[in-house]
């Protein structure tokens, strides 16, 4: 069976909410009864089939060709199967995701991976504000599974993250980690300001040193165990994060945020 | 059978089902891993008294543990889950959590998961840390020499205990030296332990005693002091009979550690004093598990 693929004819005017093309809704459905399907636009409602050419068949394997930054809410709650988006994708992508794969070629935008549960989520290239985030007024972010963005984040990387982690190839905005509840969110590049502003627990792992807030408190170098097993599980990784010659379990620990609960972490490479 | 001069009786070991786990100890080096495995096992002969049988099964090179230091596989065996998960997190707690540069890690991924660390936890007095990497979850307790890292939990598994064969001697160091050389091969045998002190045990017991409050006495009949006073088991010649308990994870574990155990005392053979191989049954009545020596040796 070759991947159901939809192919972007034109771009369209206004964001379109792509949370019906996931693998559990599709299943058993036949191209026509896909094509059929009413997508969300602005206030209009486009069929499938107008938006996207639609070839092959396999309902658990979805290809999204000609992706733009319009498309929004791509791999809503999916729950096994994996999709693939050669271009951007907007925002909400991979909003709730329960299991299975989603990997963007491009950028994508706000609230990706928002309240994600567990799965595994690639960017190759950059995301947007609020990555692994909870939604305005929720206080659960990303409660599982892993991200792994090639490029940059935004700002709010991890805002209200409960658990799993976060790999970042490049740099993240300002607020970073964010009123963490726990999990790990590890970043190559540089951070912005007000690093783990909130933070309640989790760790937040830097090759860079960051501008740390006052309300950080130093506790020394160390050498702790877990990280050599934290690397190891990259290892199967697309990623920078999966070379043996990056890991390290020498870091100086800073403890907060004080302002907060104070059981987080920020760990910087020695 | 006569294997190089030694007798193979016609008997059977009688061993009974038990509940099983393996946890992996690691340290800076191969020295504190086993001095923290040698404490995490010590007085662990027999669940007679000891609420456990338990032994470092193997040494672990640094390519084949979680943290990539060296470390110790140590297994622990017990009658029932209950007082295995009882035993496990007792000595965790106060032998590997307390030994320098230690860490815990699961032994067994299957099974019916049981505390390994995940109420050692709350030593930490909530700065302890806890962490999930794929799908384990592992908590990091801070201590005075830096954090000890401990997996949450480890598995149980159906298990057999008290396979055993008897080294009948001409002299006591010969029955030590059979031994000994048992022991070297039996303990490159996987999925088995030996849990008695070297592995060996000089102290065989039957069931019963004359005084009431014990259940088990020493087994008068292959007593060699005792040839003229009991209804003895030994021939003239034999000055000193020695164990060897086996429990393992399989029957297929302990026929293989008791077929190459009794093949090294073999090899020394009756030129080195070695007169006969019995083992230790109840007549077949209390346990499932039978180990026919001379099907083992066949």
């Amino acid at each position: 069976m070759s991947a159901l693929t939809f192919t972007l004819k034109y771009k369209p005017a206004q964001r379109v909410d792509l949370s019906p093309l996931v693998c559990n809704q599709l299943a058993g459905l036949s191209l026509a009864e896909i094509g059929a399907i009413l997508l969300q636009s602005g206030k209009l409602k486009l069929r499938v089939d107008e938006l996207f050419t639609i070839e092959g068949s396999d309902t658990q394997d979805i290809v999204i060709n000609n992706s733009t930054d319009n498309l929004d809410f791509i791999g809503k709650e999916l729950d096994g199967g994996r999709i693939s988006v050669n271009g951007d994708a907007g925002a909400y992508l991979a909003f709730g995701l329960k299991a299975g794969e989603i990997k963007v070629s491009g950028n994508v935008g706000l609230y990706a991976a928002c309240e994600m549960k567990k799965g595994y989520l690639e960017v190759s290239g950059n995301a947007g504000d609020f990555l692994g985030a909870a939604l305005p007024g929720n206080k659960m972010g990303m409660k599982g599974g892993t991200i792994l963005i090639k490029g940059n984040v935004g700002e709010r990387a991890g805002d209200h993250m409960r658990r799993g982690n976060i790999l970042i190839e490049g740099n993240a905005g300002d607020y970073c980690g964010s009123r963490m509840t726990a999990g790990t969110i590890a970043v190559m590049g540089q951070t912005g300001r007000y690093l783990g502003y909130a933070m309640r627990r989790g760790t937040l792992l830097l090759w860079n040193q960051p501008n740390l807030s006052a309300s950080f408190n130093d506790c020394g170098a160390h050498t702790l165990a877990f990280l050599p097993i934290l690397f190891a599980s990259f290892k199967s990784l697309n990623s920078r994060f999966a070379d043996a010659s990056i890991a390290f379990n020498r870091v100086q620990r800073y403890a907060g945020d004080m302002s907060e609960m104070g059981r987080g972490e920020v760990l910087v490479k020695l | 059978m006569i294997i190089n001069g030694v007798t193979i009786d016609a008997t059977f070991a009688e061993a009974f089902p038990m509940k099983a786990t393996r946890a992996i100890i690691t340290a800076q080096n191969e020295k504190w891993a086993m001095i923290s495995a040698q404490a995490m096992t010590g007085f662990a002969t027999s669940v007679i008294a000891c609420g456990c049988e338990g032994a470092i099964e193997r040494v672990m090179d640094p390519s084949e543990t979680p943290d990539g230091r060296p470390g110790v596989a140590i297994m622990i065996f017990a009658m029932g889950g209950k007082g295995l998960a009882k035993q496990l997190e007792t000595r965790a707690g106060q032998c590997v959590l307390t030994s320098p540069t230690s860490a815990l890690f699961s032994g067994i991924d299957g099974g019916i998961r049981i505390p390994l660390g995940k109420n050692l936890r709350y030593f930490g007095d909530g700065f302890q840390v806890s962490k999930q990497i794929s799908g384990k979850r592992y908590w990091r307790i801070p201590v005075m020499d830096g954090e000890f890292l401990t997996e949450a939990t480890t598995g149980q598994v159906d298990a057999i205990g008290g396979g055993n064969f008897l080294v009948l001697a001409e002299s006591q160091p010969q029955a030590l030296a059979a031994c000994e050389a048992a022991i070297d091969e039996m303990r490159k045998i996987p999925n088995v332990i030996m849990p008695f002190p070297g592995g060996v045990v000089r102290s065989g017991s039957k069931v019963g005693s004359k005084y009431k409050t014990l259940g088990a006495s020493t087994n008068d009949a292959f007593c060699p002091t005792l040839k003229g006073m009991t209804k003895t088991d030994l021939s003239p010649e034999i000055e000193s009979v020695m164990e060897i308990v086996i429990d393992g994870l399989t029957k297929e574990d302990i026929d293989k550690a008791m077929r190459v155990g009794i093949q090294a005392v073999c090899d020394l053979g009756a030129n080195n004093g070695i007169k006969r191989i019995s083992a230790g049954n109840y007549g077949g009545k209390l346990g499932p598990f039978h180990f026919h020596l001379q099907e083992i040796m066949a």
